[in-house]
């Protein structure tokens, strides 16, 4: 297999997923086979091939520097699981 | 060993445009916490980003002010992490393909002047912020500031001390002003500095691991944490342990670095072109004319300043380091010709007073006029030099006009001969002790029978007037 | 004939002579709705009364004497991950259960400006990952033509109303096939419109440089109307293209005389069903019995196109879907231990299996180390299949190939192995790869009675050129009238 349990452990805490070991070892396997397709890629020359990231040939897409009116606060909280003295509530962060 | 400290800075920059980055919300600080946020700037699901031009122009003319060579193709990358001020859980950056390289920024040392590279200036956006204290076993988060638009201004490890990074930040801070791309408050947060710092042999046979130092906000702490920084790397490399690389903190309360909870795994960004924007391609015309339309710098100001006004380099330096002291100071010579004089109220009594109370130059509480009237009131013998700066505090305490201070105080100066006479006679008669020193020549007693008299007139007697009169009275 | 039967073009022309209120149109649509939606399940979220209001809004603007516009007055639906201003946009996730958005999607508020009458919102793939709709938190959408098998996805919803006629169009998202698979196993008409033609904005993202919403149809006029009412630049995506788009309505010419098709070999090798195969080769017989001349070529690179696209697309998605961490909106564990825990249980939680395996495979490819291998890789191999189309677009006007390469499959069959539902997209994804417009027709049924999608792919913005190729073929073939319930 291309990916470890041990591996998918790695990439979980890197996604912030917690798995039990059943899922890992099945992540293990898919992500296996699915890489083992994709492994097919390496075996094509591109070394002088540019990367596409856009297929469409714009550019310089912008707006006018120019405020308008933000949301409501209510409203722009009213879909948050915690909320306290108008700001999103969140277990405390010690650094 | 000779051990050389290298020191390279990350200064993170909040442009100076009316809103946002990638929304219509308002830039502007202070306001009630997540009352300038939107679907966007809040990163709700399926909204997009659109970019502010006017952001782009003022990173453009930041990378020429610092002497870098725009980028003719550039584009936004994600930069990819968890944290709650960061609501989309990526930062809008760039990685590959900065829209500014290659400059510098020339600064003068000990040693004389030395140049400073600049190796990037990008563009991102900034996060939101996050209040820990008064909240329990919670902290708030106010996205009030996500998605301000930010300049990333990465140095090469060219400052070999704190004060020389101390000199770097303050000389960028004035190129900042004066391109008017950024108001630079650190107590807004507008200029914040991470520091990458370590210890080399001068002979490069060994060397510390590099110690990242993040978002200091002021330079006063970020030089104070620097100094504390370069001991610990100094003294580690001389044992011969290279500090482990870290990321730490300055406790400003407690003048020492710590280091931050270690994260749960290494970083690991994973940046990737951001999919909903496109690449930005500046033509050679654009670029130019932004060039041609930079206004004067630092360092043109300090040539001019010397030039024109025949200003000691000492002076120049430090009236063009703020763009607010150094338009200040020329209001001044619009009403007023003696150069000199008013450097010197600037830099004495003006920074010190800014100093004393953590202000700014921009925060200078009177009018130019005022400080003139000021002068002038010296000049013609109004007032002396020593009431001149009672009346200065008075007017740094209260904004007030220097006449009227002077006027409703009394503070004009006794230049009137009978009157002053009068005094010293009566200073003569109650201090008979001293007038016998002096007359055995002891001649510093003069000084206490002048202190004397100033004291009756309560400091308004003419200096020289009082001194020419005394002597001649005992003689 | 029962209202709901009509299709959209039909109704829209009753509605304008008057000869039927909306609210006659919205009433029939409700209770066909209130018959078989039960065995179908396309819908998340359905509000009659709304519909009813709206359908009156339009009764009363039309009694006004106003003129009511092209698609207004039509009970539609829409796929559960465009956002809709106060109505719950789920991407049928747990994690967004309880979302609703402050903000219309563009293209809905382009339908709600024609007044149309939005019914409810589709079921779907857990946030448009996979092939099947099943892998929604919420219910299994059923296949009209036989209910033991899946519609297709991630538009399976969108798909499956169409062809039970429980609504006259929907909107679907296209990343992979999304619009193109479904609407093939479900023998309904949909298109995806090229990269940058229709706004992005309100579309919950998957995989930003892919995604593109289009419309599912009852057939290839109703397409175009749909399409002429949400494609145009949009000031709020910086990837929406600003040019002029034509009334696709006066493409829909029957006749292909002189029209140069493609029929790529790539798409007709294993894996194809051989029934599949068959209907698709007969199509492109017809179009030469009509006029048309095709020839066979090579799009060397289609091999490739699954991987590549499995990667950019699990890497774009392993980023957009970061944000749904517990602290803003959606769902939040309701125990943890501090922040990361937080944010680790929420997501894990709140996300299915087949979200957080893309997740997965998305934040491996692009972390540091796989980066090139997989990534950059993927980039480059995306450059080769865009030059394949395009070095087949100088010769052909179209290229016309197989749209899945199977009909329906069973409810469960491909559930537990990944990378065969991920092969039910091999004939889409090259498209969404090179953003490039397609759409899927049917052509066909196979043995079981199950019906057969024909693609036909087009050059970037040249939507009509398919639109009128597709119409020639509705016009001589009978196959869009064929409907589940009479099989
Ligand atoms: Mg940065
Ligand atoms: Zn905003």
């Amino acid at each position: 297999m291309r990916i470890k349990p041990e591996e998918v452990d790695y990439i979980a805490a890197l996604s912030r997923l917690v798995l039990s070991d059943q899922e890992k070892n099945m992540y293990a396997r898919h992500l296996s086979e699915i890489l083992e397709h994709a492994e097919r890629l390496s075996e094509l020359d591109t070394d002088d091939v540019e990367p596409t990231a856009h297929v469409l040939p714009l550019k310089n897409v912008f707006r006018d520097d120019q405020v308008k009116p933000s949301l409501e606060r209510d409203i722009l909280l009213s879909n948050a699981p915690e909320v306290e003295n108008g700001c999103f509530k969140v277990p405390r962060i010690v650094e | 060993m000779e051990v050389q400290t290298l020191i390279g800075l990350e200064v993170h920059a909040e442009l100076a445009t009316e809103s946002k980055m990638f929304c219509s919300c308002s830039t502007e600080f202070g306001a009630e916490p997540n009352t300038h946020c939107c679907p966007i700037c809040t990163g709700m699901p399926g909204v997009l980003p659109m970019p502010n031009k006017k952001a782009i122009e003022y990173a453009v003319k930041a990378g020429l002010a610092l002497n870098c060579d725009i980028s003719e193709f550039s584009k936004m990358d994600r930069k990819n992490y968890y944290y709650p001020d960061l609501p989309k859980a990526y930062q809008i950056s760039q990685y590959d393909l900065p829209l500014c390289t290659g400059g510098y920024v020339d600064i003068e040392t000990e040693d004389g002047p030395k140049r400073i590279r600049i190796r990037r200036v990008h563009m991102e956006e900034d996060a939101g912020k996050l209040l820990h204290e008064g909240w329990g076993n919670n902290s708030l988060v106010d996205y009030n500031r996500a998605g301000v638009p930010l300049i990333e201004i990465v140095t090469e490890p060219d400052m070999n001390s704190p004060a020389e990074a101390g000199a770097f930040l303050d000389k960028l801070k004035a190129i900042l002003q004066y391109i008017e791309v950024s108001d630079c408050k650190m107590e807004e947060g507008s200029l914040r500095c991470d520091v990458n710092i370590n210890a080399r042999a001068d002979d490069k046979s060994m060397a510390t691991a590099i110690t990242e130092m993040k978002n200091l906000n002021s330079f006063k702490a970020a030089v104070k944490a620097m100094e504390y920084e370069e001991k610990r790397h100094r003294e580690a490399l001389l044992e011969g342990d290279p500090t482990v690389h870290e990321t730490r903190r300055w406790d400003d309360a407690r003048s020492v670095t710590v280091a931050m909870r270690s994260k749960e795994e290494a970083h690991d960004y994973r940046y990737f072109p951001e999919p909903d924007l496109v690449p930005i391609a500046l033509d050679k015309s654009y670029i130019k004319s932004i060039r041609e339309n930079l206004p004067e710098l630092p360092d043109q100001r300090y040539q001019r300043f010397i030039s024109q006004y025949g200003l000691p380099q000492y002076d120049a330096g430090i009236l063009t380091s703020s763009k607010y002291l150094a338009d200040y100071f020329e209001q001044c010579m619009t009403i007023y010709d003696n150069a000199k004089t008013v450097s010197n109220w600037l830099m004495g009594d003006v920074l010190r007073a800014l100093n004393e109370n953590g202000k700014d130059p921009s925060d200078i509480p009177f009018p130019p006029a005022y400080l003139v009237d000021l002068i002038k009131y010296v000049d013609d013998g109004t007032i002396s030099i020593s009431i001149a700066k009672k009346v200065f505090d008075e007017m740094f305490a209260n904004g007030t006009d220097p006449g009227a201070i002077i006027k409703e105080q009394g503070l004009v100066q006794i230049s009137d001969e009978g009157e002053l006479l009068g005094v010293i006679r009566q200073v003569i008669q109650e201090n008979a002790p001293s007038v016998a020193d002096y007359k055995a020549g002891k001649k510093k007693a003069l000084g206490y029978l002048v202190g004397q008299a100033m004291k009756l007139t309560k400091g308004k007697a003419n200096p020289q007037l009082l001194n020419k009169l005394l002597e001649r009275e005992l003689n | 004939m029962e209202l709901y039967r009509l299709t959209a073009h039909e109704a829209y022309e009753k509605l304008k002579k008057r000869e039927v209120s909306a609210r006659e149109l919205a009433q029939s649509v409700i209770k066909h709705i209130e018959d078989v939606e039960q065995s179908i399940g396309a819908y998340i979220h359905l509000d009659f009364d709304a519909a009813l209001k709206q359908a009156d809004d339009v009764d009363r603007h039309i009694d006004e004497g106003h003129e009511v516009p092209l698609l207004g007055g039509l009970p539609i639906a829409i796929k559960d991950n465009m956002c809709t201003e106060g109505i719950a946009t789920t991407c049928a996730s747990r994690m967004l259960a309880d979302f609703v958005p402050p903000y219309d999607a563009t293209v809905v508020r382009r339908l709600k400006e024609r007044q149309a009458v939005v019914l409810g919102k589709l079921n779907m793939d857990e946030f448009a990952m996979g092939s099947s709709t099943e892998t929604s938190a919420f219910k299994k959408t059923k296949n009209p033509w036989d209910t033991d098998r899946v519609p297709g996805g991630s538009s399976g919803g969108s798909a499956a109303a169409v062809a039970a006629d429980e609504a006259f169009f929907t909107l679907g998202s296209d990343t992979g096939g999304s619009i193109r698979q479904p609407a093939s196993l479900c023998g309904v008409v949909g298109m995806k419109p090229t990269y940058g033609a229709v706004s992005r904005y309100g579309l919950v993202a998957f995989a930003s440089s892919l995604d593109q919403i289009g419309p599912l149809t009852k057939d290839v006029k109703d397409c175009a109307m749909v399409l002429n009412a949400i494609v145009g630049h949009d000031p709020y995506d910086a990837t929406s293209v600003s040019r002029s788009y034509p009334d696709y309505t006066s493409a829909l010419i029957d006749d292909v005389k002189g029209i140069k098709i493609g029929v790529p070999k790539e798409f007709f090798g294993q894996g194809i069903n051989e029934e599949v195969k068959s209907a698709v080769t007969k199509a492109i017989e017809l179009f030469k019995e009509m006029g048309a001349d095709y020839e066979e070529t090579s799009l060397p690179y289609t091999d490739h196109a699954l991987s590549a696209y499995y990667l950019i697309a699990s890497a774009e998605a392993s980023s957009n879907l970061g944000r749904y961490d517990g602290v803003k909106y959606g769902y939040r564990a309701a125990q943890y231990d501090d922040m990361i825990d937080m944010y680790k249980k929420t997501r894990s939680e709140g996300f299915g299996s087949e979200v957080k395996r893309r997740i997965m495979l998305g934040t491996y490819a692009l972390s540091s180390g796989y980066y090139d291998a997989y990534y950059l890789k993927a980039l480059k191999v995306r450059t080769l299949i865009t030059r394949d189309f395009q070095r087949a677009f100088e010769k052909y006007d179209v290229l016309v190939v197989p749209t899945s390469p199977t009909t329906a499959f069973k409810i469960g069959e491909r559930l537990d192995n990944p990378m065969e539902m991920y092969l039910s997209d091999v004939c889409t994804v090259p498209v969404n790869i090179a953003g490039l417009p397609a759409i899927s027709i049917p052509c066909g049924l196979d043995g079981r009675g199950l019906p057969i999608g024909l693609q036909i792919i087009g050059k970037a913005f040249d939507e009509e050129t398919i639109l009128r190729v597709a119409y020639a073929f509705e016009s001589n073939t009978p196959y869009h009238n064929q409907k589940p319930s009479e099989r």
